[in-house]
């Protein structure tokens, strides 16, 4: 699935960085009734970790309470060259992944 | 002993009265506090929760419920012996109380975490941040919403 990543290519070490990301899903709630009062069942994202060069740097949990096309944006210190992991998890067995690399001098 | 009319009446009235007090007196002052501190004790479990450090950044008064910007940071050096471990975001009046749980740890160097969030009434939201020695420190916001989210049937 689309994802949007937004890391800075270059950064010096021990600069704090933004990391924002952005991926396409609908995050139906559950709650919601179709006009024929039928319940529209629950798909979300349930799940969204970062790695910078395998090691984790951040994690979420999400809700049904948390926006369509979910937007987390994020801080990390940039220690060393190599590549930004995403990943993330929801209902119905969903599973997207990206990366971004970044050059730290 | 027998007993009269006049004592039975004013016993049961007795008991009616004592039976109401404490049922007034419970009563919340919003829909669903209980809801709301169930899922902050599961995540806190006993501990003391203080008010400060913590800043929620969100827009006061909200038009569509569907996607509110919500910023949240913590006043953390972020070292690795003094840095905030997890943020945990709740709501009062959606139909669940929970939003997000976001884990992160000293090497993110700043504690802050943008996210777009649902509304589903004009309602408070609450940002609890857990720190390194394990202390609990929190904020709560109102947030007026005109247009809600969650709940309207799907076209």
């Amino acid at each position: 699935m689309a994802a949007l990543i937004n890391v800075p290519a270059k950064a010096k070490r021990g600069d704090i960085i933004e990391i924002r990301t952005l991926t396409s899903h609908i995050m139906e709630t559950g709650f919601r009734h179709t006009a024929d009062g039928a319940l529209v069942p629950r798909d979300i994202i349930t799940s969204f970790t970062c790695r910078y060069n395998g090691t984790e740097i951040f994690r979420a949990d999400l809700f049904p309470a948390i926006a369509a096309n979910p937007y987390l944006s994020f801080f990390t210190v940039a220690k060393e060259s190599g590549k930004f992991e995403f990943e993330w998890i929801g209902d119905n067995g969903y599973a997207s992944t990206a990366s971004a690399p970044i050059t730290v001098e | 002993m027998r007993t009269t009319r006049r004592q039975f009446l004013s016993l049961a009235g007795g008991v009616t009265i004592a039976g109401t007090v404490p049922i007034v007196t419970l009563r919340p002052l919003q829909a669903t506090p209980a809801m709301l501190n169930t899922a902050i004790r599961n995540i806190v479990g006993e501990a003391q929760i203080r008010t400060g450090k913590v800043k929620l950044d969100i827009p006061p008064l909200v038009e569509n419920g569907n996607t509110v910007p919500m910023t949240i940071s913590v006043a953390s050096p972020m070292t690795a012996s003094d840095y905030v471990k997890s943020i945990h975001i709740f709501n009062e009046k959606n139909p669940q109380p929970n939003i997000g749980n976001f884990y992160l740890g000293p090497a993110a160097g700043r504690a802050q975490v943008s996210t777009r969030i649902r509304l589903a009434d004009t309602q408070k939201v609450v940002a609890i941040a857990r720190l390194s020695d394990d202390t609990f420190w929190q904020v709560t916001t109102e947030i007026v919403v005109t247009l809600a989210a969650c709940t309207e049937e799907m076209n």
